[in-house]
């Protein structure tokens, strides 16, 4: 099984005739609980969470206050000129969203997929997702200028008799984006459900046992529940996987379906899916590797499961910089003069510092995890997973602010800044991001512990032998393996 | 002894320690023909279904209806919306062309049938039920955790408090512990 000279914590080795394993340290079913529930449940607050939230919520202070002041004074207080009429809030909206691929692509597409490793980071990835979400949904929201009948994105009857459009691609976004919130947010309560059960039946605490109490819905693990769990568990898998492919998908229709060179391109849709689940990694694990360190869950959330998300990492990262290609070959090859000045333009305009920040951190970074030492080098990798999130904010810069600022009519050309309001209100979402990722890893099961025990060799029912991989959700054959 | 000496008593349960040996003794349970029973696990345990005789749930069936009244919806909302009530004329397009009202039908299929499958699940398990006389058994707080248990319930026709009490000892479990419908302070 695992290496005895090397780490006994590595299980990155390539031997096609063992399965890995993906619980170590000879874990068994009360230990796993044990080490995930007890940091909820019995460690003590660390000082260092008391520092992290005091200085998070104070971001999200500003943060809330910089969207008082804009409602307050209205969208001029942003650096929007009259070209650039989507400035960094649009960015900011399309960069959240982005993040907020990772989750359901691994607790979903992974699941269809098969791939086993996915039970140790869905839980994590998940709750990623929801927060991102949540940080992605307030900009377009605060975007609208007249916010007080921003309930008018919804087909609500007003006092004007009127209805929305619905052939407009913001509006695709509205029902995009909040069916991705909701599908998310149902999966990631569900999947933890059982684990707050767990939690629940090792509280000490009355008010813990209260609350996990409520939270697990009465759950008491009846086979005949887990046979409907395991069935709905499924169905919802299926339905998020096209539902994760389409949010992005509709997200690029925003500026596909304009005429704006630079914007109106078919390329938009599947080179924004491979960017947002790059981008979502990245996010993953620049908060995962932090967290496995603190909270001692090295042997559950391996180097294998690093690695593999290095490797996404590499394919999708691959893909935006072959996307970056296309879009400059087909830019010359198309043969439109506007097209070609907007790619030209990009990359030696004005600009040209914005989009050379992108390049390096999306094309060439993601490159380097060809390396098996640099993907299983965690400073390493955690170093190049800030450059992925820096590049990948580039990105939406890149292409929503440069196509604006110079289109069609030179007269009309305009160079875009930011103003401090711009700057504090992105900065204070990752506040916001932040403070919700340090109260789910204080109150809520960071790992999937039903999930884990299943991919754990002493799950498997059928045989005395010692089985590296277990099954969840049932590939064993009907009749096979019974005896 | 005699047996409806029954009274406040939910049932009898039993714990075991590993799957394999919970499987043997499940499909006991099964052959023997009791209904009223359960088995109870902190994970999905595999083949279980088989062992226990679970036929499948209707669950699928209320997805993909919901999921269809999703798309009857949106196709409908966007139609009468933009063509009838308050007709949009936008560049000469057509009032109503599936093409544009593609996302949105998706959208609300995705999102109605995310509903039936999540509510239809609770419900048809009939969850939240926030007691349950199990949680009178301090034993019994483990099925969340790292042991499995086999209940029958003392509703079940065929129950016999000496006889099933001696035939689920007979499966080799840990103990076998009578469980009242509350609890007893």
């Amino acid at each position: 099984m695992k290496s005895s000279v090397t780490d006994p914590l590595c299980n990155t080795h390539d031997d096609p005739t063992k399965p890995v394993e993906l619980v170590l340290d000879d874990h068994d079913l009360t230990s796993v609980t044990k080490l995930v529930s007890d940091i909820v449940l019995e460690r003590k607050t660390p000082l260092a969470w008391w520092l992290g939230i005091g200085f998070t919520a104070s971001l999200t202070g500003i943060l809330f206050l910089m969207i008082g002041y804009l409602f307050i004074k209205g969208v001029g207080v942003w650096g929007l000129n009259n070209p650039v009429s989507w400035g960094w809030a649009i960015v900011n909206f399309v960069f959240w969203v982005g993040i907020g691929h990772a989750g359901t692509l691994i607790s979903a597409i992974l699941f269809m997929l098969r791939q086993k490793w996915r039970t140790g980071i869905n839980r994590f990835a998940e709750a990623m997702t929801i927060f991102a979400v949540i940080c992605a949904g307030i900009f377009p929201g605060i975007h609208v200028g007249r916010v007080w009948v921003v309930w008018w994105l919804f087909p609500i009857p007003n006092y004007q008799s009127m209805w929305p459009n619905f052939r407009s691609p913001l509006l695709w976004d509205v029902f995009a984006v909040g069916t991705y919130a909701t599908v998310s947010l149902l999966f990631w309560y569900m999947g933890m459900v059982p684990d707050l059960a767990t939690l629940r039946d090792r509280a000490k605490g009355r008010i813990q046992q209260i609350v996990y109490g409520v939270l697990s819905l009465g759950w008491n693990g009846s086979h005949r529940h887990w046979h409907r769990y395991e069935k709905a568990y499924l169905l919802l898998a299926g339905l998020a996987t096209p539902l994760v492919l389409s949010v992005h998908s509709v997200v690029s229709f925003d500026f596909a379906t304009a005429q704006l060179p630079g914007w109106h391109t078919t390329i938009f849709p599947p080179y924004f899916v491979a960017g947002a689940v790059f981008s979502g990694f990245a996010m993953v694990g620049t908060i995962l590797i932090p967290a496995r360190q603190w909270f001692g869950l090295k042997s559950i959330i391996t180097l294998h499961h690093l690695e593999n998300m290095n490797k996404v990492i590499l394919a999708t990262g691959s893909m935006v910089g072959f996307a970056y290609a296309t879009e400059f070959f087909i830019a010359w090859y198309g043969g439109n003069p506007n097209e070609s000045f907007a790619f030209v333009n990009r990359a030696f305009g004005p600009y040209a510092w914005a989009y050379w920040i992108m390049v390096t951190c999306n094309v060439v970074t993601p490159q380097l995890f060809w390396f098996k030492k640099i993907r299983t080098n965690i400073p390493v990798m955690w170093i190049m997973y800030i450059f992925v999130n820096i590049g990948m904010w580039f990105e939406r810069f890149v292409i929503t602010v440069t196509s604006l600022s110079r289109d069609f009519l030179p007269s009309a050309w305009d160079y875009y800044n930011p103003t401090i309001v711009d700057i504090l209100t992105f900065v204070g979402s990752w506040g916001l991001f932040l403070t919700l990722v340090l109260l789910f890893i204080r109150f809520l099961p960071m790992v999937a512990m039903a999930e884990v025990k299943t991919v754990m060799p002493i799950a498997d029912a059928h045989s005395g032998e010692r089985r590296s991989v277990g099954d969840y959700h049932g590939d064993i054959p009907r009749d096979g393996g019974a005896k | 002894m005699s047996a409806n000496a029954t009274g406040g008593l939910y049932g009898l349960l039993t714990e075991f320690d590993s799957a394999s040996q919970l499987m043997k003794a499940v499909e006991k349970v099964r052959d023997e023909g009791f209904q009223k029973w359960d088995v109870h696990t902190p994970f999905p345990v595999h083949g279980m279904d088989e062992a226990m005789g679970i036929r499948g749930t209707r669950l699928p069936f209320l997805v993909l209806l919901s999921g269809a009244t999703g798309l009857g919806l949106a196709t409908l909302m966007q139609w009468w919306m933009n063509a009838v009530d308050y007709p949009f004329i936008i560049s000469g397009k057509p009032l109503f062309g599936i093409p544009a009202n593609v996302p949105i039908m998706f959208e609300l299929t995705v999102l109605l049938s995310a509903f039936a499958c999540f509510f239809g699940m609770w419900i048809l398990n009939g969850l939240p039920r926030w007691y349950h006389p199990l949680f009178t058994s301090r034993r019994f707080r483990r099925a969340t955790q790292d042991r499995y248990f086999i209940v029958i319930e003392a509703q079940d026709p065929k129950f016999n408090l000496e006889r099933t009490r001696d035939f689920l000892a007979s499966l080799g479990g840990a103990v076998v512990e009578e469980v009242n419908e509350s609890a007893e302070d």
